[in-house]
């Protein structure tokens, strides 16, 4: 998969040169994601450590106790919940019920912080068991079928907005030969402020990212992978408002791959930049924990802007990801840094860009399980001519080593896919795939070339950016429309009130755990390579 | 006029399809959709190709012939714009028959949060080499982008005295979009804006056609730009200034 040496004659200084620049970037914000925690951070804790169910209107059990402490959350949530364990002499089960029926955790007194931490070990050790269970089960499926991650992986898309329904059409698609099934959340999910509970069937363009719905899938997914002998890989999103607690729930159901991006919220959703700078950071660490690879969502930076003109953006970003990527303790081998075959058709040479810089990608990110996304702006109603854009981009995806392929279907312009979309799209991967299988192999590159020249240009403009971007400041390129053409301002945005300034004292057993588990602040965070 | 589609033959009314069915691949499947094409009015139907989904679906593509055809002479559709003049024309247009800047507000409305569109008809840098109304010297654009709901959307238009207002609708999925499309024209009638300013819709799966069912001065589809809608408002001004129908 690793190309020994680079077929674009990149400039390894310079690929460390703008590695250095990211981390000097990421590193004051670091600082403010260190002091900070948000109301979604303290509810993922709860859920760690327990927290489930719902009232009978739906509101989430890990909500009701966030209010129930309402200011007191800057100093963690963890030990009212806990607290109340010890004070009730309860299963967590049994007090999710009582809170859901009423009961106020926070009216009773604090019991001494050792009975508390007792309480928080015992805690933590159950949900430590659960999910490295889940690792090792995931680790033995995928020796037992083969072992090594073949390149690329097929990615496909289920988007009924029923989880029933979705079950059917991933079903079929891993029986084709899809590796990884992803559930699209419905729209706006990002925006809700909680995660819906319980099985759900009716969404808007994607299905409802809950709990229940990820225990479904799991199970169908195990289910055709044990009658096909592969392991297929689930995948959901914890972007939006939710991030950590998505993270949580990704982590207990056992999914694979998560969509986390330290900035997509930010641009695409405008949602507060403190606030998802501080909820990638420990949605990343339960991502780590529990060996989750995560997506990152650079390819749309290309559908709002020109993807020869920003290709720079996409690999600035890419390298912001990674810098906080590692911060939250994250190897490389879990790093599906994005990018995106998004070139006008009509440009001449547009393949041999595209190309250039998918390969560019490869070999500046070597360990990474890079996600390559397929044409979707200029895909129009004429399916034929996108069905051929898409031959295009599964040879470059092959040609280039890419990881995760996500598959382009031919009515991306119409609907969410249909069965037979699905379909068609995987047989033409698998024809790509196989015709090609020995032709990275076999090529190399003119030393002055369009393509290396391409790449060296766009790691040039990479770094210049780069360089301005730390001038300046990561939240103040943001606001002045750095990224994707898009301006937000550093208060403003969905969530902003959601977010703590930690107090003296504040205690959050489940944070303590990972950052130990992950050794993160005990080296230094240099840009190493896990 | 009476016309069939064209195959290889004039008249042939030679057909392409495919589509699956919740059956499990065999024979009797394939005749199956032999049949089904057959109901819808095709005849010498040939399925030419048929692949499992899963045990349970399969996909088939089939061709057939049909004898229905269709008196071309009346069909009725008005694009509109038929012909559209160049930016520079417009402005010129503008100056010599309105005689003041127009004012347009546009948005994406509803929940949809596209902005692609909406932005490459507005803004500034256009799209495809196409300027936007932001560009037009004679235009004053104002773009509220996504995610904009209706009242705000007509208040902002009523506040700027806005000439046109141009909405922009992506998502169609359950037809999200002509409930929102008609919500709009519901609230300017309620709020007597309806004669005030024109009422454009744009969007991939919108045409003219629907735009005026739903009450709408004019729709626009794929391929769009600004100089299509300027020269619609700036005629349909005028022709409105200059008591025409
Ligand atoms: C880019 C994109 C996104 C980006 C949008 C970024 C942004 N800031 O705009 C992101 C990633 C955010 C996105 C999100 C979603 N998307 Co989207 N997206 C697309 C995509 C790939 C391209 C759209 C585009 O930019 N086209 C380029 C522009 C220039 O074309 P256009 O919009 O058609 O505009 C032209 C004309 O229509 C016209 N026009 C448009 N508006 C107007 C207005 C006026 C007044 C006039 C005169 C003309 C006009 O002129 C324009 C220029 O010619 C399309 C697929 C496709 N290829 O169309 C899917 C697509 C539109 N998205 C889709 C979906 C389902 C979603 C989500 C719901 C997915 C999810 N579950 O989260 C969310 C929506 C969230 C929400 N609340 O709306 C579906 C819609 C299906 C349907 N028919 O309803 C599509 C078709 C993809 C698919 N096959 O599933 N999406």
């Amino acid at each position: 998969m690793t190309p020994v040496k680079s077929k674009l004659g990149l400039s390894k200084p310079k690929i460390a040169k703008a590695r250095e620049l990211a981390a000097d970037i990421a590193a004051p914000v670091q600082e403010f994601i260190d002091g900070h925690t948000t109301v979604t951070i303290e509810r993922a804790t709860l859920r760690l450590l327990g927290a489930d169910g719902a009232t009978s209107d739906g509101v989430p059990v890990p909500n009701l106790i966030a209010s129930q402490c309402a200011d007191k959350l800057s100093g963690g949530a963890a030990r009212y919940y806990l607290n109340a364990l010890i004070k009730q002499d309860r299963t967590p089960a049994e007090l999710n019920k009582e809170i859901a029926c009423g009961l106020d955790i926070t009216k009773f007194e604090l019991t001494d912080l050792g009975r508390i931490r007792n309480k928080a070990e015992e805690a933590v050790k159950g949900m430590d068991a659960r999910i490295a269970g889940n690792v090792a089960h995931r680790n033995s499926e995928l020796a037992r079928n083969g072992g090594a991650m073949k390149s690329p992986l097929i990615y496909v898309i289920v988007a009924t907005g029923n989880i029933y329904e979705d079950v059917k059409q991933a079903q079929a698609a891993a029986g084709e030969g899809a590796d990884i099934i992803a559930v699209i959340r419905t729209t706006a999910q990002s925006l809700l402020d909680y995660v819906p509970y319980g099985a759900t069937t009716e969404g808007f363009g994607g299905t409802y990212a809950t709990q229940e719905n990820f225990r479904i899938m799991r199970a169908a997914l195990d289910e055709t992978g044990s009658k096909e002998g592969r392991y297929i890989r689930l995948v959901n999103y914890c972007s939006g408002l939710c991030m950590p607690e998505i993270a949580a729930m990704g982590a207990l159901e056992r999914l694979d791959m998560m969509l986390n991006d330290s900035m997509y919220g930010i641009l695409f959703r405008d949602i507060n930049m403190y606030r998802t700078f501080t909820d990638q950071f420990f949605s990343r660490m339960i991502n780590s924990a529990a060996d989750i690879i995560i997506n990152t969502g650079e390819d749309n930076y290309l559908t709002t802007s020109d993807a020869v003109e920003k290709a720079h953006t996409v690999l600035a970003s890419q390298l912001i990801n990674e810098k906080f990527a590692f911060n939250a303790g994250m190897p490389a081998r879990l790093m599906g840094l994005g990018h995106a075959y998004e070139i006008d058709p009509e440009l001449k040479n547009g393949f041999l860009y595209e190309y250039a810089q998918a390969l560019m990608a490869r070999e500046i990110f070597p360990d990474h399980p890079l996600k390559y996304m397929p044409p979707t702006k200029f895909m129009t109603g004429d399916i034929f001519k996108g069905y051929a854009m898409n031959t295009l981009f599964n040879f470059v995806s092959r040609a280039t080593g890419q990881s995760i392929e996500l598959l382009g279907m031919l009515t991306e312009a119409i609907h969410t896919p249909y069965l037979q979309d699905r379909h068609l799209a995987i047989e033409n991967a698998l024809y790509v795939h196989n015709t090609m299988a020995g032709f990275m192999d076999e090529v190399e590159f003119k030393k002055e070339g369009v393509m290396a020249r391409r790449a060296r240009q766009v790691l040039d403009e990479t770094i210049e950016m780069l360089s301005d971007v730390k001038r300046r400041g990561l939240f103040s390129a943001i606001e002045t429309g750095m990224f994707a053409e898009i301006k937000r301002p550093r208060d403003g945005g969905k969530g902003f009130d959601g977010v703590y300034e930690k107090a003296p004292g504040y205690y959050n057993p489940v944070e303590d755990f990972l950052k130990k588990k992950l050794e993160i602040g005990r080296r230094p965070r240099a840009a190493s390579r896990g | 006029m009476l016309i069939k589609p064209y195959g290889d033959t004039s008249g042939d009314g030679a057909v392409q399809l495919s589509f699956t069915l919740p059956v499990k691949n065999c024979g009797r499947a394939k005749e199956a959709a032999r049949l089904y094409a057959q109901k819808l009015g095709f005849h010498k139907v040939d399925v030419v190709h048929a692949a499992a989904l899963s045990e349970e679906f399969t996909f088939f593509v089939a061709y057939g012939k049909t004898e229905v055809g269709l008196d071309y002479d009346k069909v009725e559709y008005a694009e509109a714009v038929n012909d559209c003049m160049s930016m520079d024309a417009v402005n010129e247009f503008i100056k010599t028959h309105l005689r003041r800047k127009l004012v347009i507000v546009g948005a994406c409305t509803g929940t949809d949060a596209h902005t692609v569109g909406i932005d490459a008809i507005m803004n500034m840098k256009g799209y495809n080499h196409h300027f936007g109304l932001e560009r037009y010297p004679m235009i004053e654009a104002f773009n509220l982008g996504s995610q904009v709901p209706n009242e705000k959307l007509l208040s902002y238009a009523r506040q700027v005295k806005a000439d046109a207002v141009l909405v922009s609708q992506i998502v169609t999925q359950k037809d999200v979009h002509i409930k929102n499309l008609t919500e709009l024209v519901e609230l300017a009638e309620a709020e007597k804006l309806r004669g005030e300013m024109l009422l454009v819709v744009g969007g991939p799966r919108v045409n003219n056609k629907l735009a005026k069912e739903l009450g709408y001065d004019a729709g626009f589809g794929p391929g769009t730009y600004a100089e299509h809608v300027a020269t619609f408002v700036a005629r349909k001004l005028h022709e409105r200034m200059s008591g025409k129908k």
